[in-house]
């Protein structure tokens, strides 16, 4: 299994060399926290793709979708068209309106200490959970890929933490972009080809592939073998709960991913707002035709290698590196398991860098010292301390964890906690006047505590014995993150909330006053 | 704990300008608003109350909020027939090829639509917010 650690480590050299390029370029708050807000729309697109499709996506999708065919693919719909919200309601106003952070937008017309401590809370719980989702995807492919090199679970999660640290620390958002674009390119490439392989592999006949997939036999969990159509829903989503727990989904996905930190902080890094826009759709085609293309991946790995055999070889997390295998040999198998790692390194690169930017410029600087720099450069010292933290956390974390559940599952428990929490506020504070500093704290908490008890009391975590019957919180929670946001505002008065609206609305649709593209 | 920012935030208190009230936060009230930016170059009331303001934000809505309620319901038509009509879902079009799998790919066809009309659209709203930062002398 050499081959993999071989080009796994060629992917490191690259990214390396990318981070010495960009520490030498890297100078002043903007560089770090924005890349100079100088990207293109296209490498800004590919960025956000990067940034986007994570181990769930990749390693993930597949799983589900191998293992429980169509309702694995309402993921695949769900991400892509969360970016509807992205473009039409949040991202425009946010690189208008904003400077680094999520919070920047509600602390622009609300009393900025309580909101960005909350943001600030908010956007490190979100990271947690989507980083561990990560870590967890690491852990299944090195204990299954790097077995026989001598190479152990805790030293391959600690390498990547190290590398996420050193990417953050000394490149900056600069690095992590073209992490992100490289691995993106990687990523496409190999889906591409696998997709490829799984069409020859039935003689470039779709019908033949479909037949295939009309009946794909498996051991139950009664342990008897059973055929079944894979392309029918249900075979994930059961009643009694099923469809409740389906929409309950969608609503955590398409509400989400407009709440999603790491995602927001990409739209400062382009000079304007119609760069903003056209990134968003860039990052789309890129993103759907991903998507789509995991019906070949998850299917493929139904059919060609079989439930049973992935159960047996490292569970659901693997489908996509085993297909790899069972269609083109160990070298293939290396290369897309090496683009799997890739594929997480660049994500938790992009997660800690947006936890970072968030707790160096929210908390540090605006809360705690009401939005002054004591020193120059202080901001960026502080959020390359804070990555070093944040990876030292998360390897921590990973190795206490080890890989257990379906890492698209964990994620989208990332994004319920998203949706509920800043979803509500992020929409409120940009389109309604009367909305105040009470109305941001209360919703954000709401959404926050609610989202996360509920996920506590669900069948995930309780198992058997759940009080609360779904998977995804999302259903009840969003509606709670709004109706907080409501009620707070509804119970208080803050002329002066109302008054600055004026201001931010006018920035936030024509863009005057908004922060510039450094020069260089 | 909406209780608590209640108390926190429910009383005001008025500072040395008469008709500056704000929410007590317990900070001076400089310190208790951002100042990020230089931001009183503009006259941002005057701004907003312009004719070329009103039409931008009009023309947005009359886009935003259709097409926002049109993906909105597109989308959860999919995961509530998939729940609550399965034989309909599960009806065969062709081959083994489903109602549900065409329809949940369709969900992509028709995002990348909206937003090849959405950046049209957005062409003609920069043209209008153009207009409206050229009433702001320099």
């Amino acid at each position: 299994m050499s081959h993999a650690l071989l080009m796994f480590l060629g992917f490191i050299a690259i990214t390396l060399w990318i981070t010495w390029w960009a520490a030498r370029r890297s100078s002043g708050s903007s560089q770090f926290f924005a890349a100079g807000r100088s990207l293109k729309a296209w490498q800004n697109g590919i960025a956000v793709a990067g940034d986007y499709m994570s181990a769930a996506s990749f390693l993930g999708i597949a799983g589900i979708i191998a293992f429980q065919g169509y309702d694995g693919f309402m993921y695949s719909v769900g991400w892509l068209v969360a970016y509807l919200t992205v473009l039409l309601l949040v991202a425009e106003p946010l690189r208008n309106a904003g400077k680094y952070t999520m919070a920047d937008v509600l602390a622009y017309r609300l009393s900025p200490r309580p909101v960005r401590a909350m943001g600030a809370l908010s956007t490190i719980t979100v990271s947690t959970f989507y980083m561990i989702a990560q870590m967890v995807g690491a852990g299944a492919l090195v204990s299954l890929l790097l077995k026989d090199t001598g190479i152990s679970y805790q030293t391959a999660v600690t390498g990547i933490g190290v590398l996420m640290i050193v990417y953050v620390v000394f490149g900056g958002m600069l690095a992590t972009t073209w992490v992100q674009i490289v691995k993106a390119i990687l990523l496409i490439a190999g889906t591409i080809l696998l997709s490829i392989l799984v069409l020859a592999h039935y003689g470039f006949s779709l019908g033949a592939f479909f037949d295939a997939i009309g009946q794909v036999t498996y051991t139950n969990a009664q342990g008897a073998r059973v055929t079944q159509d894979f392309m029918t829903p249900g075979l994930r989503y059961t009643p009694p709960y099923g469809a409740l727990d389906l929409v309950s989904l969608g609503m955590a996905l398409i509400f989400g991913t407009a709440g999603l930190p790491h995602i927001l902080v990409r739209f400062y890094t382009v000079p304007d707002a119609r760069t903003a826009r056209n990134s968003v759709v860039w990052a789309m085609l890129i993103i759907g035709g991903f998507y789509i293309l995991t019906t070949f991946l998850g299917f493929g790995a139904a059919t060609i290698v079989g439930r049973d055999f992935i159960a047996a070889n490292g569970g659901t997390n693997m489908s996509a590196p085993l297909l790899a295998r069972a269609l083109a040999g160990d070298l293939f198998f290396a290369f897309i398991s090496a683009i799997a790692f890739a594929t997480i390194l660049a994500v938790v690169a992009g997660l800690t860098i947006s936890a970072s930017t968030s707790f160096a410029h929210d908390f540090w600087t605006n809360v705690l010292h009401h939005g002054r720099e004591r020193r120059e450069g202080e901001e960026v010292r502080v959020a390359r301390v804070t990555a070093f933290f944040v990876g030292a956390i998360s390897i921590l974390i990973a190795i206490v964890l080890g890989p257990t559940a379906n890492v698209a599952f964990l994620v989208a428990l990332a994004f319920a906690v998203a949706a509920s929490a800043n979803l509500p506020v992020i929409v409120l504070s940009l389109f309604w006047r009367r909305f105040n500093t009470a109305g941001a704290v209360c919703g954000l908490a709401t959404g926050l505590v609610s989202s996360l008890v509920l996920i506590a009391l669900s069948p995930s975590i309780m198992k058997g014995g759940a009080i609360f019957p779904l998977e995804n919180p999302g259903i009840v929670s969003i509606p709670l993150g709004f109706l907080g946001a409501v009620l707070g505002t509804l119970l208080t008065r803050e002329p002066r909330a109302e008054q600055k609206f004026t201001e931010l609305s006018v920035r936030a649709n024509t863009g005057l006053g908004a922060e510039r593209a450094a020069s260089h | 704990m909406c209780a608590a920012a209640v108390n926190a935030f429910g009383t005001t208190r008025c500072l040395s300008a008469p008709n500056v009230c704000v929410p007590y936060t317990g900070l001076s009230t400089l310190e208790s608003y951002d100042n990020m930016q230089n931001e009183s170059r503009h006259d941002w009331e005057r701004l907003a109350a312009t004719a070329e303001f009103k039409t931008l934000l009009r023309a947005k809505a009359r886009f935003i909020v259709p097409a926002t309620v049109f993906f909105i319901v597109y989308y959860f038509a999919l995961p509530l027939l998939v729940g609550y009509a399965p034989a309909l879902m599960a009806k065969k079009v062709f081959g083994v090829v489903n109602v549900a799998y065409l329809f949940a790919l369709s969900q992509f066809f028709v995002a990348w639509a909206l937003a090849w009309l959405y950046v049209r659209a957005a062409g003609r709203f920069d043209k209008l917010a153009a207009a409206v930062i050229a009433k702001e002398p320099r």
